[in-house]
């Protein structure tokens, strides 16, 4: 809880700073933009988060991202697919992908950041080829209005992704901290051996969270491509990834598994993306927007380790 | 040593603790977990500094301030576990961190350093060429080279700290012997074990610890069982050990055709009562915690045919196991046995945790209540339920792994090394646990390479050898000798064999 509340502060403090010097980091579009880009990022960042807590990581997600809405778009407006079937098949995909890196992790032992980065690679030149190397947009499909709000529009004056969002935590927060199976993600993430030895089923419980990862990532997928409403399957979703992780690791989760939470998750999410907007806002030149986020991410972790480590010596 | 005090936070570790060695003398420390013996081990050992008090050193007063001093002064300290490099070979390990330099560059000297381990490794009687990976070597091997190292710093005082809980019984006694022999070559040995007879078989001189603080001495002609005990919780100790019984019901539990994947060609078959502890004796390697395994569905390429009453049972799992009240205490606590990352009460609930759910979703004040049972009615000394069971001792993290199946009603308890490194008087605890377990109506397995347990505490042994039940003693059977025939694989009139 600690480590949420650090967190918490930080970005609390961050918000401040940026509105005191300027002003127009409360206003009402920017604030709705930020909402939307937290959605956007932090679905995925949710399921990536599920699999560090195992003790893996998922390298693929920003390839995947590319591979689902390159897939997405063709099935709109080449295959004339009606959405519902679109959507369906998009998420379906990124499952049975997430399943293969799953089998491969849980049920052949290779290691996730070979898995992963291999996937990386693999639906980045997958994305590419069936889209030969094309930028992909909506425009010509009819009837899909339905999943354009679901994916961009407004529930309540609220961002639908960040809606989405904030439905997912509510329930991820129940399944990890509340529901057995959540609980037996985090044994397997502390200790392989042990939950095994307890009787749990430690293959499945790994290989799901790379599951959850890709219905998570599918569900992103879909957002994300209407939100660009143009897939270049060459840089779309690039570095997805790595914003993931660094909000997991900001929101205290360890890459040696085992540890974390979902408000850590989102909150780190949210500061990410405050702090990309605050590169803008404040005039900082964009070109140091990934420098400023890996200093911040260097420096919070650093900051919890200090921390916690007075703490233990105490 | 003389007046040694040191604090920790909260807590008083040592206060005016004396030790003497003299050249050439073996000396046991024993205590209880937390009576201080590795606290003063470390300050022997540069690793920590004390509060109070001095060290002298052939009656001089010296400073030791840290690892490299303490080597300089020729004290070495073999931990309990080994701290050795198993990616390099002997000779490297031996010189690691003081390489002989060759030419300008910073490039080892390796054939000088082959050629100084070599004597070192004869002098121990290992028969194993320098360049061998330490990954190669058995950890009884491993640990030779260890002290091999030590006496290659030309260390006048070696101090062991538990130095046969990893090892067989014949590597033990190897090692009781290597022991007595550094002893007629002048080197000092400070001995730290539990196990009294290992004690009782080299000690010159026994020095016992209490609460941090001297509980007395023993000489070579004083030392026995009951007296290290005694000084060592600060009482007798009635019925240290639990009475045998004849099983209620025998052959309730029948394991048919057990087959490890570490040995695939042999297969075991053995019958336990409901009511008896039967011991497994062997050596290490001769296949008892592999064969657990595969009857608790834990081995995928092995198995057995497990019958419990008259029903057969199918075990393809843990969790089938589990399912069929058959548990497994596994030998390595820390890494099997729990995730001690988490607290005590996610621990013991972690394989029934479907009874504190509705829904799928986890009651914790239901947990905390089974929890808190457990730590009362086994009485682990914890700061709550809620603790991390990774700052609890041994002999409690062993009682949470009791407790994880108690609470679920057992009715095959295998144990692995039930109490390694635990000390006596949880260890005595543990023993009257086993022995209520097995009054109420349960099997229990004891997998054990302590000799004294295995005598004491089975109703009949079990003894294997390379992956095969050699015999099966019968209580008044079962002495030293007979086991240890069967353990090498004799076979001796006195056995039964293993199912008839």
């Amino acid at each position: 809880m600690k480590k949420e509340i650090g967190i918490s502060v930080l970005l609390l403090v961050l918000c401040v700073v940026t509105a005191i010097m300027n002003p127009k980091f409360i206003s009402p579009v920017n604030l709705v933009n930020t909402a939307n880009l937290i959605g956007l990022y932090g679905v995925f960042s949710l399921g990536l988060g599920l699999v560090i807590i195992t003790g893996g990581i998922d390298l693929s997600v920003g390839s995947l991202c590319a591979l689902t809405g390159v897939l997405l778009a063709m099935a709109l407006t080449e295959w004339h697919w009606p959405w519902p079937l679109a959507a369906l098949v998009v998420i379906a995909v990124s499952m049975v992908l997430g399943l293969a890196h799953g089998w491969l992790v849980a049920r052949m032992n290779m290691q996730p950041f070979i898995v992963t980065l291999c996937g990386l690679l693999l639906y980045r030149g997958i994305a590419r080829f069936i889209a030969n190397d094309g930028t992909k947009g909506f425009s010509g499909a009819e009837g899909i209005e339905p999943l354009r709000h679901f994916a961009s529009g407004k529930v309540l004056g609220v961002p639908a992704p960040f809606a989405i969002l904030v439905v997912l935590s509510v329930v991820m927060w129940f399944v990890l901290h509340r529901s057995i199976y959540g609980r037996y993600l985090l044994a397997v993430g502390r200790n392989e051996q042990a939950a095994r030895f307890s009787g749990i089923n430690t293959r499945f419980i790994i290989a799901s969270a790379y599951v959850v990862a890709g219905l998570f990532t599918g569900i992103s997928g879909i957002m994300i491509a209407f939100y660009t409403n143009s897939v270049s399957p060459s840089n779309h979703g690039n570095f997805y990834e790595l914003y993931g992780i660094a909000a997991a690791v900001l929101g205290g989760c360890s890459l040696r598994g085992g540890e974390g939470s979902i408000i850590g998750i989102v909150i780190g999410t949210a500061l990410l993306l405050v702090l990309q907007n605050l590169v803008n806002l404040l005039g900082i030149p964009s070109s140091l927007n990934f420098a400023v986020m890996g200093a911040v991410v260097i420096f919070g972790v650093l900051a919890d380790q200090l921390f916690q480590g007075r703490g233990r010596k105490r | 040593m003389r007046g040694i005090g040191k604090r920790f936070p909260g807590v008083v570790a040592l206060n005016g603790v004396s030790l003497e060695v003299g050249k050439g003398e073996v000396v046991a420390l024993c205590g209880e977990n937390g009576a201080g013996k590795s606290t003063l081990m470390k300050i022997l050992g540069g690793v920590y500094q004390p509060d109070a008090g001095e060290l002298l050193l052939d009656g001089a007063p010296v400073k030791i301030a840290n690892v490299t001093d303490a080597m300089k002064f020729g004290v070495a300290f073999i931990h309990q576990e080994l701290n050795v490099l198993d990616n390099l070979d002997v000779a490297a390990n031996v010189f690691l961190g003081r390489e002989p330099r060759l030419g300008p560059f910073g490039l080892i000297d390796r054939k000088k350093i082959h050629a100084d381990t070599a004597p070192f490794i004869k002098r121990l009687g290992l028969d194993i060429s320098t360049r061998t990976r330490l990954d190669k070597l058995s950890l009884a091997q491993q640990q030779l080279v260890e002290i091999a190292k030590a006496l290659s710093l030309n260390s006048r005082l070696i101090i062991m700290d538990e130095p046969t809980s990893s090892l067989t019984l014949q590597e033990t006694e190897r090692l009781l012997e290597l022991v007595l022999g550094l002893k007629k070559q002048g080197v000092s040995v400070v001995y730290i074990s539990h196990r009294l007879g290992e004690v009782n078989h080299i000690a010159d001189r026994v020095v016992v610890l209490r609460d941090g603080k001297n509980a007395g001495e023993l000489n070579r002609a004083e030392i026995s069982h009951d007296r290290i005990v005694g000084l060592m919780v600060g009482r007798e100790i009635k019925s240290f050990y639990v009475e045998s019984r004849v099983a209620k019901v025998p052959r309730y539990l029948q394991v048919r055709n057990a087959r490890s994947s570490r040995y695939p060609a042999k297969t075991v078959s053995f019958d336990a009562g409901k009511g008896e502890i039967l011991g497994f004796a062997g050596l290490v390697g001769a296949g008892r915690s592999e064969i657990a395994k595969a009857i608790v569905g834990l081995d995928e390429r092995g198995g057995a045919e497990v019958t419990l009453g008259t029903e057969r049972l199918e075990i393809h799992s843990a969790r089938d196991a589990i399912g069929h009240g058959i548990y497994l205490v596994p030998e390595d606590r820390r890494g099997e046995g729990l995730v001690t990352g988490m607290s005590v009460r996610e621990n013991i609930t972690l394989p029934s945790l479907d009874r504190f759910a509705s829904l799928f979703l986890i009651s914790r004040e239901r947990e905390r209540k089974t929890a808190d049972e457990q730590i009362a009615s086994l009485r682990i000394k914890t700061p709550g339920a809620e603790a991390l069971v990774l700052n609890l001792s041994g002999g409690n993290q062993q009682k949470v792994v009791l407790g994880k199946w108690l609470s679920i009603s057992p009715k095959v308890m295998i144990l692995d090394e039930p109490t390694r490194g635990i000390d006596v008087g949880a260890k005595a605890e543990i023993y009257r646990l086993m022995r209520e377990l097995a009054d109420d109506g349960g099997v229990i397995l004891m997998i054990s390479s302590d000799m004294e347990e295995v005598l004491h505490v089975s109703d009949r042994v079990a003894v294997m050898h390379e992956g095969r039940i050699t015999g099966i003693l019968e209580r008044p059977d079962c002495t030293e000798e007979n086991i240890m025939n069967l353990a090498v694989g004799k076979t001796i009139a006195a056995a039964k064999p293993a199912v008839n």
